[in-house]
């Protein structure tokens, strides 16, 4: 039990890291002083969640690790996170569009979750769902906004589609992991989660006025940890390179 | 400061005797320490000095973010990537009011942003310079964010009352700022012999550069006497530049690193310390855009605003659609 909680938690943790850190890659270079503002809060928000969820995970495998050592010590095929959020940023659009078709889909599991059977599950979800409404607002929105803006930001904005649609589909992929999470109770069964995103997604393509892709292939591996893209390491070589580099340092 | 060198109208302080009644008036509440507000009168140096001395605050904070930028995605702990994030993150909010106090002023953010864009206004030199390790997330937030503070808590009190209510909220975010920057320098200067070299090597890369955030001595300055005498810059650059050597010199020696200054000595009859000033022939060359990083930070600046025109114009054209679709329905 406590194997497959602990992998579960990994995966929620690892999503958020993942992510978080890909947003915070855009630091003072948005668009806009609003739009750099906004993309810090919701970097901050995903940092802060990642430590609450790893630091759970750490405590559930009962080896001593905590939230730092998990994100900083592993390495790729530890990585639990969906291959959707290890995309790199691309243009505004693209990032906005990640985040989009994440947020949809988080603010549903964290839904979810406040419902767990696992009381610290469940209170993590509670106070990660505050944030996670702000971010899936702003992001319909921002997605609504260009979508439906000019001819320019439409095309950009549908290529961000097409491009990262693909990676829509392992969201709702079940395995053993989430079998387990599923009978006892601590986690939803993935695929109860797709019709309510299917329906979301679609209303505010048709407010943007984009095309959802008629395939629907999904790659697959990341929150199994099988194969991840290749971006993930170049990320890693960053994210942990101060403390692989000082291994006996605190900071 | 992160207002350096700026020029005032520079035709020396008149007497109250010389003013018109208008003028008269608008000195005297200033000298009995009134605030002026955006719809009162006031002398055309007065707003010409304010608008350079602000948009100038403003862009240091905007582009002073690069620099910190540069490390959040190599930042060694999780806590440690939050804070330096949430810090970035205060310095465009505090680039965003001091932007909204100079648009009192009856300038606009675009306009001001174009000028930082093509050279035409400057921001501080301090952030020309690199940071190359950790340990320079401490010495900005110590040393940078130390001689912002010395300058900007007297600035609260400053005659521009929108300037002055902008520096309070910014003051206060600034004094963390400080802080934390201290703890990073505290860790690294009690960790591992490499943390230790860091944090000296940070040290004395910005040790001179902070001491040339105060500007070079401006004691027989016409344009700081105007400044002064209208209460927007409030103490000279040599009393800031000491107190901040002041309040630095035991703190250096609390962490047990040397300040790289070899004449640095504690003067009992002054009651100061006495050291010696920074190279200035290398602060006119960061000054004239030859500082190690100047070209890198308009680079990056220009390629945010460039790459983020298709995203200012999308959102315009998607509100002008709405407010379009709103008055057809009424």
């Amino acid at each position: 039990m406590s194997d497959t909680l602990f992998e579960f938690l990994c995966r929620m943790g690892d999503n958020t890291l993942v992510l978080g850190h890909r947003v915070s890659e855009w630091c003072s270079h948005a668009p806009v002083l609003e739009e750099d503002i906004a993309l810090a809060n919701t970097a901050l928000d995903l940092i802060g969640q990642t430590t609450l969820w790893l630091d759970l995970a750490g405590e559930v495998e009962g080896a001593g690790r905590d939230a730092d050592k998990l994100a900083f010590h592993r390495d790729v095929w530890d990585f639990r996170n969906l291959l959707l959020v290890e995309q790199p940023n691309g243009d505004f659009g693209q990032t906005m569009m990640r985040q989009f078709l994440f947020d949809a889909w988080h603010l549903s599991q964290l839904t979810s979750l406040m419902d767990s059977s696992n009381a610290q599950v469940a209170a993590i979800a509670e106070k990660s769902s505050k944030e996670v409404t702000y971010h899936l607002e702003r992001a319909t929105d921002t997605v609504i906004g260009l979508g439906d803006g000019t001819e320019e930001s439409h095309a950009r904005m549908q290529a961000a589609l097409n491009r990262l649609w693909p990676y829509v589909g392992e969201m709702f992929i079940s395995d053993d992991v989430d079998t387990a999470m599923i009978e006892t109770g601590i986690a939803p069964d993935p695929a109860s989660l797709r019709p309510a995103y299917d329906a979301l997604v679609a209303d505010v393509f048709r407010a943007a006025t984009l095309e959802k892709p008629q395939d629907d292939f999904a790659h697959k591996g990341g929150k199994s940890g099988k194969r991840h893209s290749e971006h993930l390491g170049h990320m890693l070589t960053q994210m942990q390179w101060l403390q692989r580099a000082y291994p006996d340092a605190t900071w | 400061m992160y207002a350096q060198m700026i020029k005032s109208t520079g035709e020396g302080v008149k007497s109250l005797e010389d003013m018109e009644p208008q003028e008269r008036a608008f000195q005297e509440r200033i000298n009995a320490g009134g605030k002026i507000e955006p719809k009162d009168w006031m002398p055309d140096g007065y707003r010409k000095n304010l608008i350079r001395q602000i948009g100038q605050h403003a862009h240091s904070e905007i582009v002073g973010q690069l620099p910190e930028g540069n490390w959040i995605t190599r930042a060694p702990t999780l806590e440690r990537k939050a804070i330096l994030l949430a810090k970035v993150q205060d310095e465009a909010g505090h680039g965003l009011y001091l932007y909204c106090a100079a648009e009192t002023l009856g300038v606009s953010r675009d306009q001001l942003t174009r000028d930082l864009l093509s050279g035409k206004m400057k921001y501080s030199s301090i952030f020309n310079y690199p940071t190359l390790t950790w340990a320079d997330m401490g010495a900005v937030g110590w040393l940078v964010d130390g001689a912002a503070i010395m300058n900007q808590v007297p600035l609260q009190r400053t005659s521009y009352g929108p300037y002055a209510r902008a520096m309070v909220r910014i003051c206060k975010e600034e004094s963390f700022h400080q802080r934390q920057g201290f703890d990073i320098m505290m860790k690294m200067a009690k960790g591992t012999d490499a943390q230790k070299k860091m944090a000296q090597d940070a040290l004395n890369r910005f040790w001179g550069p902070a001491l040339m955030m105060f500007g070079p001595s401006d004691e027989n300055s016409v344009h700081s006497a105007q400044s002064m005498a209208w209460k927007i810059k409030m103490n000279s650059n040599d009393e800031l530049r000491q107190k901040f050597v002041d309040e630095c010199v035991p703190q250096a020696q609390y962490l047990g690193l040397t300040v790289p200054d070899p004449e640095l000595k504690w003067n009992e009859e002054r009651g100061h310390y006495d050291f010696t000033q920074p190279d200035w022939d290398e602060f006119f060359d960061v000054l004239m855009g030859n500082g190690p990083c100047n070209t890198e930070r308009l680079e990056a600046r220009n390629k945010a605003w460039d790459d983020g025109a298709w995203v200012r114009d999308g959102l315009m054209a998607h509100a002008a659609k709405k407010r379009a679709a709103k008055l057809a329905a009424e």
